[in-house]
């Protein structure tokens, strides 16, 4: 079998799966299982936005919780005025409406991400890694500042947002939105990936200096692709929120930005696709462990350094028959 | 101005621990080209072998000792049995194995010592103050971190620029092959630079011990302090983490000292707090922007 | 001193040596002659075990070290000149000397014997290596390699892209070294140079040694070097 076909092949029953996962789950009596789904699917989101920056720019992100946070702040904090009657900045009023605090928070990451963006993108590699790393942590302490919106207890929500014609309260529902938002996003990200900008990106992953001399210096399109990335994570974020019902700053810690890359690692790094398998393995592998012990960030942590030293491409990447870019 | 003395010596004592986890972490990656996340585990491992061998034999020193020889004997381990397998590879998975190693360590400590904070008290001999400019109290303990932070930048400054394993770090930094090709052990080098920088981290955490609490997780604030003071220093240099760690240690103090209270006189108290407490908790990190917008590789960029 | 036995050694998946031969006796002065391209460096690199051996043997004082690290071949004794000098540009002159030198009392090379042979070095020893010319520095990196003292001293492109008159300097210090009985493995252009100071000769084409033998032959032979050696 061709790679094309295995890989068309592996995607089309993936989403088959998907597709019929919570009648499936309903019909064995495990429907616990669906919103577990759903979480797996807000971090595939990340994962593929994340690898739209690593595998396609070669930039290392370690900073993708802040986004995540940021969009989950948006919601949460919008959500917890309109349900506590508080005026936002002493300014508008909060709304518990998906159709508009679902874009608010995607635009603030847009915001985010541009600052962000300019600043460490200045750099490259371990620069751009520890930079990143940094202003995601100051994110953290900016919010964690706010004595209104929880401080380092973050905030309970009453309720999941409303979104016209659906009750996102139901938890089939609301795994369908974000398999839909998954899908969305790889659509997008794809287009980009072979629009002449994703080549241009590409090509200052391969060589910097001969893009600039070409008369493409590359920033724009990396703070295109970086910004894109952000906005995918903070709406993860702000769904995420609406599964847990809870802001925390748990959401913009570092640690999750860690969390992040290795969903991207064991997925296969350039494959948007392989977000997806990152994803239900971490996610799999820490409901498993954490069953049977309190302590299973060890046995996480020993599994890290053993993928790490030993096998050089994702699951994703290895179920297409293709080694990671 | 006794305050402000006061805050400014703070912020120093804070940048001379900062200076010694950084120093250890840009040498590592000036030399090895190794971004080592876990750093901050053996300064959390530090503070607590020295809580231990404290809190049971009465004595800091001891504790102190311990706690370096530990770190040495793990640095060992950790370098031969992973971090030798990470030089080469992509940045990316060194971030990875790391982490991993992170989680490890956070765990194993949690295993061994449980999830409550450990405290160690002020070394009974440094147990007094110190009045400063003839006016006021200053812990003598904290001056004695900032004269053993200066000691051990001139004692580094030494080891590397005069002594023969100085000229053989920087000649394998240069041009590993070529010192290996002249009969250097390129390994052993390594090995032995990687658990230099493990000692000076968990030093950093021992004697962090009495001022802060010992508790899980605590490597990693520090951690990420101290990549932004090496990316501010410029990447592989000394020097530039030594001007980076105390730049960093005095706005973050001061800035925590006085924001707020500069914030407050034409805010509401209750808002000039948040604002200047939100303020300080992130003016190391505009303080870095700003200097990656002037210089993007750092203040110095020679070892 | 040194053995090697139907060498054979590849960059990545390309084969860059084939059977290589060739030995080297105490106080021989040896060369490697051919063009560009045909494997002398390589050669030279395997022997010091920058790349590795893919197969045959090499021994050097009928020791096998042909698996060993680098830095365990050098401290048997031998002393690597590299192609294109690799000075530590970060090192002063002195330090580029002592940093990984191996002196003692009863060894001839020192501080004082390399300064001698190169007074040159001696006005320029605070300099940092990269503040130095081609000449000093390749003055540099044959000093450094003597300062190992090595039993057998390794030259690759000894007098490349040197002025005349430096390479003269050159020449007289590898004569000063011959009557020192010091071993040379050479590799280098300048075969008429070459034939006035080394006994044996090896030729190499593709990967194979497809000549070898003493001046005095190799002389006689002048379809030899115009086959193999003219450009």
């Amino acid at each position: 079998m061709t790679r094309l076909n295995r890989q068309s092949l592996i995607i089309g029953l993936t989403f088959l799966v998907l597709a019929v996962l919570p009648p499936l789950l309903s019909a064995i009596d495990q429907s616990y299982y669906v919103s577990i789904a759903s979480k797996i699917l807000i971090y595939a989101l990340v994962g593929i936005s994340l690898d739209l920056i690593i595998g396609q720019a070669g930039l290392v992100s370690f900073g993708h919780a802040a986004f995540f946070g940021m969009g989950g702040y948006v919601c949460g904090v919008l959500s917890h005025h309109s349900a506590n009657d508080l005026l936002v900045f002493s300014v508008f009023t909060g709304t518990n409406n998906a159709l508009i605090s679902w874009p608010l928070a995607v635009l603030v990451c847009m915001v985010l991400g541009i600052i962000i963006g300019v600043i460490s993108l200045r750099t490259t590699g371990v620069y751009f890694i520890m930079i990143t790393l940094a202003l995601a942590q100051m994110v953290y302490f900016l919010i964690i500042s706010i004595p209104q919106y929880g401080g380092e207890d973050g905030l309970s929500l009453w309720t999941r947002n409303k979104l016209p014609g659906l009750n996102l309260q139901d938890d089939t529902q609301f795994y369908y939105i974000c398999l839909a938002w998954v899908i969305i996003y790889l659509l997008i990200a794809h287009k980009l990936i072979y629009s002449s900008l994703g080549l241009m990106i590409k090509g200052a992953k391969l060589n910097h200096q001969r893009l600039i001399a070409l008369g493409h210096p590359p920033f724009k399109a990396q703070l295109m692709i970086f910004v894109l990335s952000a906005m995918g994570s903070g709406l993860a974020g702000a769904l995420m929120v609406n599964l847990t019902q809870y802001v925390s700053p748990d959401y913009l810690h570092w640690s999750l930005s860690g969390k992040f890359l290795v969903i991207v690692i064991l997925g296969g790094i350039g494959f948007l696709f392989g977000g997806l398998y990152g994803a239900l393995i971490l996610l799999g592998l820490e409901e498993i462990l954490s069953s049977y012990t309190d302590h299973w960030h060890f046995i996480l942590g020993i599994a890290l350094v053993i993928i790490v030293l030993t096998s050089k491409s994702g699951l994703y990447a290895s179920l297409v028959g293709r080694k990671a870019t | 101005m006794i305050l402000f003395i006061e805050q400014l010596f703070n912020g120093l004592q804070l940048g001379v621990t900062l200076f010694l986890l950084a120093s250890g972490l840009t040498l590592v990656f000036g030399i090895m080209g190794l971004i080592n996340l876990s750093h901050g585990s053996l300064y959390m491992v530090g503070a607590y072998v020295t809580a231990t061998v404290t809190n049971h034999t009465g004595n800091f020193f001891l504790g102190i000792c311990a706690a370096l020889v530990c770190a040495a004997i793990l640095g060992v381990i950790i370098e031969m049995t992973i971090m030798r397998r990470l030089y080469h590879r992509d940045h990316l998975y060194q971030v990875l194995a790391t982490f991993g190693l992170i989680l490890f360590f956070n765990e194993s400590v949690r295993i061994i010592w449980g999830s409550q904070p450990l405290f160690i008290d002020i070394p009974q001999s440094l147990n007094f103050t110190v009045n400063l400019f003839g006016q006021g109290g200053y812990p003598a303990y904290r001056i004695a971190i900032i004269v053993l932070g200066i000691v051990i930048l001139l004692a580094l400054f030494v080891l590397i620029f005069y002594s023969k394993i100085g000229m053989l770090t920087r000649a394998g930094s240069s041009n590993r092959e070529m010192a290996q090709a002249l009969g250097i052990n390129i390994n052993r080098l390594y090995t032995g630079i990687f658990a230099f920088g493990a000692v000076l981290s968990a030093l950093a955490g021992g004697l962090a011990g009495p001022i802060y609490a010992v508790e899980i997780g605590m490597g990693e604030s520090v951690l990420i302090l101290a990549f932004v003071v090496i990316v501010i220093g410029g990447i592989g240099s000394i020097k530039g983490s030594f001007i980076a760690a105390l730049l960093i240690g005095i706005v973050d103090t001061l800035g925590r000292a006085y924001l707020p209270a500069f914030f407050k006189t034409f805010m509401s108290a209750s808002d000039g707090a948040v604002v200047g407490g939100s303020l300080a908790s992130i003016a190391i990190y505009l303080l870095m922007a700003v200097i990656l917008v002037v210089k993007p590789q750092g203040l110095s960029s020679k070892l | 001193m040194l053995q090697v036995n139907r060498l054979c050694a590849r960059y990545g998946l390309s084969e860059i040596l084939h059977d290589v031969s060739l030995s080297a006796k105490q106080g021989d002065i040896v060369t490697l002659l051919g063009r560009n391209g045909m494997g002398k460096t390589t050669t030279l690199r395997s022997i010091m075990g920058l790349t590795p051996a893919y197969q045959g043997q090499i021994s050097f004082q009928s020791e096998p070290i042909h698996q060993l690290p680098s830095w365990k071949i050098a401290q048997l004794g031998i002393g690597y000149v590299p192609e294109g000098r690799q000075i530590f540009p970060n090192l002063t002159v002195r330090e580029n000397l002592i940093a990984t030198a191996r002196v003692s009392k009863s060894k001839h090379w020192n501080e004082q014997t390399i300064y001698e042979l190169f007074p040159r070095l001696a006005e320029r020893q605070y300099n940092m290596g990269n503040q130095l010319s081609g000449g000093e520095q390749q003055m540099l990196a044959i000093g450094r390699a003597l300062m190992t003292n090595p039993e057998l001293l390794i030259l690759d492109e000894a007098t490349e892209g040197l002025a005349p008159l430096l390479r003269q300097e050159i020449w007289q210090c590898l004569q000063q070294l011959k009557s020192l009985e010091q071993s040379i493995l050479i590799v280098d252009k300048n075969v008429k140079d070459l034939l006035k100071i080394a006994n044996y000769h090896y030729i190499l084409e593709k990967g194979n040694v497809v000549w070898h033998g003493d001046s005095e032959q190799l002389n006689k032979n002048t379809d030899i070097i115009e086959n193999y050696l003219a450009v």
